[in-house]
C-alpha cells in the first residue's frame, strides 16, 4: 500500500490563516497522508492542533503523531520564536523513534 | 520604643493582610499520561492539607484522570510543616519557603488516544471506547485550563525519553505566554531513572528530580515552587 507524503512550502503555510492552516494539516493527515511543513507550526499552533485532533478522534482515527525541531529564539529582544519544521502523520501509520534538536527519525508503515 | 515599633509592624502586617492579601496562585500539574501527576497532587495535599484527602486515584492504566481537578487554598509552609524527607540532608539549612496555591491536577496530554490500548488492560470494548472518549475530552479540558493558570509544574517520567513533542509543546506554550515552569523529573526511585537526560533536553529550565510516590526530594521541589511561583 502506498503512502502519500505532502511537503508544504513555507510560502503556502504563510498564505493561510492559523485556523485554516490547522484544518489543512488535519484534513491531510485524516486522509492518511504524512504532512511535512517547511517553516513548521508554532508551539501555540501545535497545541491548537492537538485540541482539534482530540475533537475528531474516533474508532478509525486515533489521533496524530507530530514531531518537529524545537523553535529558535529570534527577532527583537528574542521574543519572536522562529519555527523550523514540523512533521505530522496519522498515529496508526507514523511513529517517531528518535528525536533530537536537529534530527527526527520516524517509521512510517502502511497499516 | 521597641514596643511601639513592634505594634507599628504588627498593625502594618494586619493592614496588609486585610487589604493586600495575596490570592492563591493556580499551579497546573501537566505532563504526559502516567507521569505521576495525580500521585504528586495527592502527595502535596497529604503533606500540607490532610493525609486522608486524595485529589484523585492513580493506577497503571493511562488516562486515569480524565477531568481537571482543582484543590484550592493549599498553604505550603515548610517552616511550620514537619516535612519528613528521608533523603534530605539533616545538616542542611532548614527551608522556610511559603506559598499559597490552588493545585490543578490535569489529565495527561496526548496526541493519540486509541481505545484498543485500553483493551490491553483488560477492559471490554464498550468500556475502552467510553474511556477513550472521556480521555479526549480530558485533554481538551487540560489545554483550555492553560488560559487560567499562573504556573506550570511539568511532570516527566525520568525513566522515559523526555524529548517528546508533547513536552516540547507544553514548554513552548508556557514560554510564549511567559508563564513560569518547573520541570519535575519524577520516578527518581526507579533504577532506569535518568534525570540528567531531562536536564540536557531542557537546559533553560529548572529540573528537580523527585519521587512523588516515595516523597524523595519534595522539600527541594516545594522550595523551588515557592521561589518561582510567588
Amino acid at each position: 500500500m502506498e503512502i502519500e507524503m505532502c511537503l508544504i512550502s513555507k510560502d503556502k503555510m504563510e498564505s493561510m490563516a492559523s485556523t485554516e492552516k490547522l484544518r489543512f494539516v488535519l484534513d491531510g493527515v485524516k486522509s492518511g497522508n504524512i504532512v511535512v511543513l517547511e517553516g513548521g507550526l508554532t508551539a501555540e499552533e501545535q497545541m491548537k492542533l492537538i485540541e482539534l485532533t482530540m475533537i475528531e478522534v474516533s474508532d478509525d482515527f486515533p489521533g496524530i503523531e507530530i514531531s518537529g525541531y524545537p523553535s529558535k529564539r529570534g527577532g527583537f529582544f528574542n521574543i519572536r520564536r522562529k519555527t523550523r519544521l514540523t512533521v505530522v502523520g496519522p498515529a496508526q501509520k507514523m511513529k517517531t523513534i528518535k528525536k533530537g534538536k536537529d534530527l527526527i527519525s520516524t517509521i512510517i508503515s502502511s497499516s | 520604643m521597641m514596643i511601639r515599633k513592634r505594634m507599628r509592624e504588627g498593625f502594618s502586617r494586619w493592614i496588609k493582610a486585610l487589604f493586600f492579601r495575596k490570592k492563591a496562585v493556580k499551579i497546573g500539574i501537566y505532563g504526559p499520561p502516567n507521569a505521576g501527576k495525580t500521585t504528586l497532587a495527592n502527595r502535596i495535599i497529604h503533606t500540607f492539607v490532610d493525609e486522608n484527602e486524595d485529589v484523585g486515584v492513580s493506577t497503571e492504566v493511562p488516562h486515569e484522570t480524565r477531568r481537571v481537578v482543582r484543590r484550592g487554598e493549599v498553604q505550603i509552609d515548610l517552616a511550620a510543616n514537619s516535612l519528613q524527607n528521608p533523603t534530605s540532608n539533616p545538616n542542611a539549612k532548614r527551608n522556610k519557603a511559603k506559598l499559597k496555591l490552588d493545585v490543578v491536577d490535569t489529565p495527561g496530554l496526548a496526541t493519540k488516544i486509541d481505545f484498543r490500548d485500553f483493551m490491553a488492560y483488560g477492559m471490554d470494548e464498550e468500556d475502552a471506547k467510553r474511556r477513550a472518549k472521556e480521555a479526549t475530552e480530558g485533554v481538551i479540558e487540560a489545554i483550555k485550563w492553560l488560559d487560567d493558570i499562573d504556573g506550570v509544574l511539568l511532570l516527566m517520567d525520568s525513566t522515559e525519553d523526555p524529548y517528546t513533542q508533547t513536552n516540547v509543546v507544553i514548554i513552548g506554550n508556557m514560554e510564549a505566554r511567559r508563564i513560569p515552569v518547573i520541570i519535575a523529573a519524577n520516578k527518581m526511585d526507579l533504577p532506569d531513572s535518568a534525570p540528567q537526560r531531562i536536564k540536557n533536553a531542557f537546559p533553560q529550565h529548572h529540573v528537580i528530580p523527585i519521587s512523588a510516590l516515595k516523597g524523595d526530594n519534595m522539600e527541594l521541589l516545594y522550595g523551588e515552587m515557592a521561589k518561582t511561583f510567588k
